[in-house]
């Protein structure tokens, strides 16, 4: 299929999804109460306005913004099962949210938490393999390999000890608190309610998808190795600098949003590369589509297919993720 | 004598604390085709690397074009060397079509011509029928000459060549000796270890030991079954042809 055609698609996918999570729950008519002056619409034109906008255009922004992060750290490190959730960053911001919520900070200090533990576990990432990041050109094609396999090898690492924080403080948390915690660890989109922070993520995620789309065309050539990308003359290391804070602002930002979702940051962007191949000028964009509808479809079967019980939307992430990582680690 | 393409002045290059190249002096002029020849880990790869720009020498200067290396801008540079690496990274599907034309770059999104120098390029290292196919999918050799269309899409009058004869076949050795000969335009710095492919292809020839030493000068001067049996530390005998001198390697000695 021709790149515009998907790119239109998708973004026809996007609306309808954006309007399917508006009309589905358990107060219907939602939507036709724009259209509606009488005075009994007031209530379901309340519930669209403070309960579903908010939700599904956060719902939309945290897709986004994680298949964003997703993308641009696969090419970086030029390996198709690099995300920020594998590279232990959702692990990270879990870790300062959850050191927030203990010390009494409420829903902003737990945001404030969750972005400064993204930011360090990224920090601490690329401090570790910096050398292997931001060091000199890497010569040899074998050597550039082994550099990017060390980062997401240190990745997986800072995951896993970001999961033993994670238990060490749920293990210490007083029991009241725990199941709002555990909602929130696994993603969760049912404090998504502020319609300005959902515009703001919104905004957030234009800007940095613009920011990316600048350095797609010599992203294209650093999928190729470094060596290659700069005697083609690409500036390998300012488009990777540049692209390493996109990807760690994107992180921070879905994650404050939304909790530690899961999977899409590899999901859309694995479904997309077989639709649109691996010109990053489309592959970006499309991926970025693609984890928004896949975030808000999500988040709509999550607090509807078991009503009035709400399922934490990362469960569903999950759910599908795991099994698409399995099926790429076999086809690799 | 005109400017050199490229130059080295006194350029030192390590590995580690190992001293590959002491202290080298080379003048490539336009037109030229060097082949650098030397053991194993002699620091040919190091050496073409410098070349390009991509990692500084450990002493000396080079000088593209009269003008220190690290003083030019990387995409204008671009337009002044390619480089064929000694090896390639393909983790994700792409065409070979879509591969070659990363070698455009430097030319901006409105490039006309990719396609078809791409295309011309691929038919002269017999890739014709390969365009639309994925690289993953070729064999080393194929992937090869993809990697030396690559080069020569860039249309950068300077080429250095890591071994472009590597994973080839006879036929395709040849062919692709050939090609690089009959280049019009372009000046050639290629590592090679088929010492009768060095000798079809280069006017000029730079031993590298890799303790330090080396020499450069003209094949005829350079090339000698003497100096080849000392730099390999193995006999090497020449055979006097009409086409010119041809070499063979004796069993290494005990």
């Amino acid at each position: 299929m021709p790149p515009q055609r998907v790119l239109l698609a998708l973004l026809l996918a996007a609306l309808g999804s954006l309007v399917l999570a508006l009309a589905t729950g358990s107060v219907s008519g939602v939507l036709s109460a724009l259209f509606d002056p009488s005075e009994g619409a007031a209530s379901r034109s309340e519930v669209l306005w403070q309960l579903r906008l908010p939700r599904a255009l956060s719902a939309f922004a945290a897709g986004g913004l994680l298949a964003l992060a997703g993308s641009l750290l696969q090419a970086l490190l030029r390996n198709p099962l690099a995300d920020a959730y594998v590279l232990g960053v959702s692990g990270g911001a879990a870790v300062g949210a959850l050191l927030a919520l203990l010390a009494g900070g409420g829903l902003a200090g737990m945001q404030a938490g969750s972005a400064i533990g993204a930011f360090a576990t990224l920090a601490a990432l690329f401090l570790l393999a910096r050398r292997a990041f931001f060091g000199r050109l890497h010569t040899a094609a074998r050597v550039a390999e082994e550099a990017s396999t060390s980062v997401l090898l240190t990745g997986v690492m800072l995951a896993a000890f970001a999961a033993a924080l994670l238990s060490l403080l749920l293990a210490l948390a007083p029991d009241v608190q725990l199941r709002s915690i555990m909602f929130w660890l696994l993603g969760d989109l049912a404090g998504a309610t502020d319609l300005r922070a959902a515009l703001a993520a919104l905004a957030t995620l234009a800007v940095l998808l613009a920011a990316a789309a600048t350095q797609a065309r010599p992203l294209n050539l650093l999928l190729r190795g470094d060596l290659q990308a700069f005697v083609q003359g690409a500036d390998v290391r300012r488009v990777r600098r540049r692209l390493v804070l996109v990807s760690a602002l994107a992180t921070a930002t879905a994650v404050t949003l939304a909790g530690a979702v899961g999977f899409v940051g590899f999901v859309a962007p694995h479904l997309m590369r077989q639709l649109v191949g691996n010109d990053q000028r489309v592959l970006l964009p499309a991926s970025v589509l693609a984890g928004a509808v896949l975030v808000v479809l999500a988040d709509t079967v999550a607090r509807t297919a078991v009503a009035p019980l709400q399922l934490p939307v990362g469960v569903l992430t999950a759910l599908i993720g795991v099994p698409v990582f399995i099926g790429l680690v076999r086809r690799l | 004598m005109s400017e050199a393409q490229i130059e080295c002045r006194g350029v030192t290059l390590r590995a580690g604390t190992r001293l590959l190249v002491d202290a080298l002096d080379l003048q490539v002029q336009p037109g030229n085709r060097w082949v650098v020849l030397g053991p194993n880990g002699a620091g040919k790869s190091t050496l073409l690397a410098t070349l390009a720009g991509a990692r500084s020498a450990d002493g000396g200067a080079v000088l593209l074009g009269g003008r220190p290396i690290e003083q030019w801008d990387v995409q204008t540079m671009a337009a002044q060397r390619a480089l064929l690496p000694d090896g390639w990274l393909d983790p994700f599907a792409a065409t070979v079509l879509d591969t070659v034309l990363t070698a455009r770059y430097r030319l901006g999104e409105a490039d006309e011509h990719g396609s078809r120098i791409a295309g011309q390029w691929l038919s002269r290292f017999d890739c014709g029928g390969l365009l639309q196919r994925d690289v993953r999918s070729l064999s080393r050799g194929e992937r090869q000459r993809v990697a030396i269309a690559t080069a020569l899409s860039q249309e950068a009058p300077l080429l250095l060549l890591d071994e472009p004869i590597a994973h080839q076949d006879p036929r395709h050795q040849a062919l692709v000796i050939d090609e690089l000969a009959r280049l019009v335009g372009h000046t050639v710095v290629a590592s090679l270890h088929d010492l009768n492919a060095a000798v079809r292809l280069a006017t000029h020839a730079l031993l590298l030991d890799g303790r330090g030493g080396w020499l450069a000068g003209p094949t005829g001067e350079v090339l000698t079954a003497q100096r080849l049996s000392a730099l390999f530390d193995t006999p090497v005998d020449e055979l006097h042809q009409a086409s010119g001198p041809a070499f063979f390697a004796v069993r290494p000695p005990r």
